[in-house]
């Protein structure tokens, strides 16, 4: 049985990566759980809660000398050295920007977990602490314009004259994003967002944002197929320029998100764009501390421009809601340890076949293990899929056509060959039955679903009718024929009354909502 | 002995014109009637057009065959001749109204398959009464004639036994799994050419032996045509089976020289094979291979089926997220059926919907064994049928679902066919329903689905699966609530 170890973090980050609730289900799991003294405090999460959940509250060494380390914050150097080889570490470590630091842990021997390398996989999204962490930073940006706006966001009509409701920008249509679009709408803000990934658009609108569509000509815009924003391109980036300089000096409050993976953060928003926004205009910049999207915005700082626009460059907005933001991320944490102790047995295995397991492990005995070989999202094949049976399909369609077409040829001539040579009634019997079929095609067309079985059993009365042939039968001079005639009519009237009365009986059951 | 008098011939002459006025009426009727059918609001007027046309069709043939009896040289013919005809339909029309009065709505396609049957056995009595006695006709329509009685008697010996064990599969009688008999394609095609060939010779020399000889073959055909037919098409075969009987009525028309019986056979059979075709294309199929009872045969099953892990759910919890849910979908299927499960689902619905929860329900077009058999089920138990829904009505609304209830269903939200090309559904159009933010998966075990497939749902991430009896569940969640 493995002995976890919640250690406290760095002065200035308020989270801990654990709650008493996820120390409840780790101890479930089979787990022994150490906490840190005073780790949770912050968070708002007292010793003695996690201490009723089961945990042992132990000083910073015993906590660190743990089997599982489980941590927000990378360490820093000072506390790489405190993990003893073969420890298994997890925590966000920016595998893609700090090499080194993945160097170092592999040559303690430590094993580590990556938090930020679960892949954008569905089975995955429980563990997803990125988006986790971007739910609550959407909404803690836009309370935080909202504390620095003057203004109401919602529209009013009050004894002492109109409010116009508050334009919000919001660039970038991530997990952040729409957190922030949404919580801005339900503020009552009119809200605007932008994204270069069209996709998005209908996830906008969902929660009450209005999609601006950069237009560029010439160019598809490219469906993303790992799940993140890319790149784009330059003819793009003017058409989108543009939009931006209109957009700034229409809103009141812009709040930017635009990030690309391993890559600075693009520049969106001039300084001419700023100096053209009115004062008292918030800007939230959330990609402050990847080089931000804002010109002026500086990270971890408020900055109040010369044309009174106040830019906010937080860095820790996620940590700005400590109890919920560790809450969620212990729970992330929870549901990979719950991924990698199968046996429920306190046991931690790592399944390198599992795209999960292997993703996050970045380092392994002694070797850095990243990066994992690559994964598609499961969203985005969509497309390639879609488009392999499209193109097959036409090529069986085209074949069936000309079938189709020499079918009804075939038909069409033979019908004529046995109209033109068969003798008196039989011609008008043809006209009446082909020109029925086709009446039975138009009429049948546009039949509602739900009335499929009635209507399959009102026509199976109706076929009933071959009782007036039987009846004709039935008053020749031969017994037999009299006999097979009478057993026809019989079976023919009960499809007739029991067709036409259980088709009765089943309309009588269909009725409207507001009928009732 | 009657004596023919001018009287009696003048007064066939009125009564056929009687009839064939009434006959015009009748069909159009008819046409009236279908058509009112294909719209909730005009449904019953549809009915009531249908019951008209009906009545109007008898009483016209009840006076034409007292016109034509008074002719019958004997008074006994005449007497026990109408005298059948009066118990016979009596008798009918008792047995007729009580399984209708009686028949439970899960057991709706057994009836209709064995309503089908009837007519089929009917147009092979009257095929037989066809050969048995003929009225003195033109020489050169003597072939004809002999042609029209043997494929009269083979559609309707085909329908016959095509819907009994339609009607034996669906009633739990029989496996309704496809009987799969060694080159079953070629004895189909084999019966079909053995059949044209029996009709040239019946056609040149008309023996007893050779109706008897083709009445046999067309009822092993029948039955192997729809035994060799998985459960899961049974919508398709039943509304097939429901188009031959009408195209039985049809040939029956031409034998008998009625015009009647070709329109309203014609628009049956028509009307079937459309539906047919439309249950087809819902299941992303092709007719041709569904009527040969060809799926599930070809299609190579997957080795590498996708598993994982599910995760297990009790109505406890169930009954708390509907709860927090602002909107929920409810997927029914076959299973919904079996367990009778549609009364304590539309207590559910109500008890949410005075939640304010807003509930509908995603059918798709072959749920069940019968095409439209959940909408059915669905207003037996007086769900609002504006908030039961067709595939693509809902289909784009299920990412802004809370939870989404499948009851009993399977191969109709099977990702799957969306999602993987190599998949023997792939294609087929399904219900969207893991885009919702929950699904809840009622299932008695973790069998697939009758097409075989395995269901990649159940391993996903929002799926929580709730096994045991949907009835038994339902009614758990109901008492949570």
């Amino acid at each position: 049985m493995s002995r976890i170890g919640i250690v406290a973090e760095q002065p200035g980050e308020s989270r801990v990566a654990a709650s008493p609730t996820t120390v409840a289900k780790l101890r479930a799991l089979g787990y022994d759980v150490a906490v840190e003294r005073g780790a949770g405090a912050r968070s708002s999460f007292p010793d003695d809660a996690f201490a009723r959940a089961g945990a042992e509250i132990v000083d910073a060494d015993a906590a660190w000398s743990a089997d599982i380390v489980l941590k927000i914050n990378a360490p820093t150097d000072a506390e790489v050295s405190k993990l003893a080889p073969g420890t298994t570490l997890i925590s966000l470590l920016s595998p893609a920007l700090r090499p080194e630091l993945l160097t170092a842990l592999a040559e303690r021997g430590v094993t580590a977990l990556a938090m930020d390398a679960v892949p954008r996989i569905s089975r995955a999204q429980s563990m997803d602490v990125l988006s986790s962490m971007a739910n609550i930073a959407g909404y803690r940006a836009v309370v935080e314009a909202a504390n620095e706006f003057g203004r109401f966001f919602t529209g009013q009509v009050t004894a002492a004259g109109k409010v116009p409701p508050a334009k919000v920008l919001v660039a970038g249509a991530g997990v952040a994003g729409l957190a922030a679009i949404g919580a801005a709408s339900s503020l009552g803000a009119i809200v605007r967002a932008t994204d270069p990934r069209p996709e998005v658009a209908d996830q906008v609108r969902s929660i009450g944002g209005t999609y601006l569509d950069v237009v560029v000509p010439d160019e598809n815009k490219e469906v993303s197929s790992d799940g993140y924003a890319k790149a784009t391109s330059a003819a793009y980036d003017a058409a989108a320029a543009k939009l931006y300089s209109d957009q700034a000096a229409d809103v009141d409050i812009v709040i930017t998100t635009a990030l690309i993976p391993g890559r600075p953060a693009p520049r969106l928003i001039t300084a001419a764009d700023v100096a053209s926004m009115k004062p008292g205009s918030v800007i939230v910049d959330m990609a402050a501390g990847q080089g931000g999207n804002v010109e002026g915005s500086v990270a971890g700082e408020r900055v109040v421009t010369d044309n009174g626009v106040i830019i906010l460059g937080y860095t820790d907005l996620a940590g700005r809601l400590p109890q919920q933001a560790s809450q969620l991320y212990g729970t992330n944490q929870l549901n990979l340890i719950s991924l990698l102790t199968p046996g429920k047995d306190g046991v931690l295995t790592i399944d390198d076949d599992d795209v999960v397991q292997r993703a996050v492990t970045v380092t392994r005995d002694g070797a850095v293990t990243w990066p994992p070989p690559p994964v598609q999202v499961s969203a985005a094949p969509a497309a390639p899929a879609a488009g392999a049976p499209a193109a097959a399909a036409p090529a069986k369609k085209t074949l069936s056509k000309a079938a189709k077409a020499a079918l009804t040829a075939v038909g069409i001539a033979a019908l004529f060959v046995v109209c033109a040579v068969s003798p008196a009634p039989l011609p008008q019997h043809f006209l009446v039955l082909t020109l029925s079929v086709v009446i039975g095609f138009y009429v049948i067309g546009k039949v509602a679903h739900s009335l499929h079985t009635p209507l399959m059993s009102i026509t199976n009365a109706i076929s009933g009718i071959i009782i007036v042939g039987a009846m004709s039968q039935i008053i020749v001079p031969d017994p037999l024929v009299q006999g097979l005639a009478a057993i026809a009519v019989l079976l023919a009237s009960i499809n007739i009354f029991g067709g036409f009365a259980v088709t009765r009986r089943m309309l009588a059951m269909f009725q409207k909502g507001d009928q009732k | 002995m009657t004596i023919v008098t001018t009287t009696d011939v003048s007064g066939l002459i009125l009564a056929q014109s009687i009839a064939t006025a009434a006959y015009i009426v009748a069909a159009l009727l008819f046409i009236l009637a279908l058509a009112g059918l294909s719209k909730q609001d005009s449904a019953r007027r549809g009915v009531a057009y249908g019951i008209t046309g009906m009545t109007i069709a008898l009483v016209a043939t009840f006076i034409l065959v007292l016109a034509n009896g008074s002719l019958v040289p004997d008074d006994v013919t005449l007497y026990l001749g109408v005298g059948l005809l009066v118990v016979a339909v009596v008798i009918g029309a008792v047995i007729g109204l009580w399984r209708a009065r009686v028949v439970e709505m899960t057991g709706m396609p057994e009836l209709i398959a064995l309503l089908h049957s009837f007519v089929g056995l009917a147009a092979v009595l009257v095929g037989w009464n066809g050969h048995l006695y003929a009225e003195a006709m033109a020489p050169e329509l003597v072939g004809i004639h002999h042609a029209e009685v043997f494929i009269g008697v083979f559609i309707g010996a085909v329908t016959f036994t095509g819907s009994i064990v339609a009607f034996l599969k669906l009633s739990g009688r029989m496996s309704s799994k496809p009987l799969m008999l060694p080159g079953k394609n070629v004895l189909n095609v084999g019966a079909l050419v053995l059949f044209l060939a029996l009709t040239v010779w019946y056609v040149a020399t008309p023996s007893i032996w050779l109706l008897v000889a083709v009445t046999a073959l067309a009822l092993a055909l029948g039955w192997h045509l729809v035994a060799s037919i998985g459960g899961g098409d049974m919508p398709v075969v039943v509304s097939m089976l429901n188009s031959y009987s009408g195209w039985a009525a049809a040939a029956a028309g031409f034998l008998l020289n009625n015009d009647l019986l070709i329109v309203t056979g014609a628009l049956v059979g028509s009307s079937g094979a459309y539906l047919s075709y439309i249950m087809c294309k819902a299941m992303n199929r092709s007719f041709l291979s569904v009527i040969a009872g060809g799926f599930g045969i070809e299609a190579p099953r997957q080795g590498d089926e996708e598993t994982g892990e599910i995760h297990e759910t009790d109505a406890a919890s169930v009954a708390e997220m509907l709860k927090d849910a602002s909107s929920v979908i409810i997927t029914p299927g076959y299973g919904m059926a079996v367990a009778q499960a549609q009364y304590p689902v539309a207590d559910l619905t109500k008890k949410l919907r005075e939640r304010g929860v807003e509930v509908r329900f995603g059918i798709h077009p072959v749920a069940g064994r019968l095409p439209g058999h959940m909408n059915v089920l669905l207003a037996e138990a007086k769900v609002p049928y504006d908030i039961v829904l067709e595939l693509d009505e809902i289909n784009d609304d299920f990412a802004q679902t809370d939870v989404v209830l499948v009851i009993g269903a399977n191969d109709t939200v099977n990702p799957a066919a969306a999602e993987d090309p190599g998949s023997p559904i792939a294609g087929m159009p399904v219900l969207h329903v893991w885009e919702a933010r929950n699904v809840v998966v009622f299932k008695r075990s973790m069998a697939s689905g009758y097409a075989g497939v395995q269901n990649p749902l159940f391993f996903r991430d929002n799926t929580q699966m709730l096994f045991g009896d949907a009835k038994q569940r339902v009614d758990d969640i109901l008492a949570a609530l």
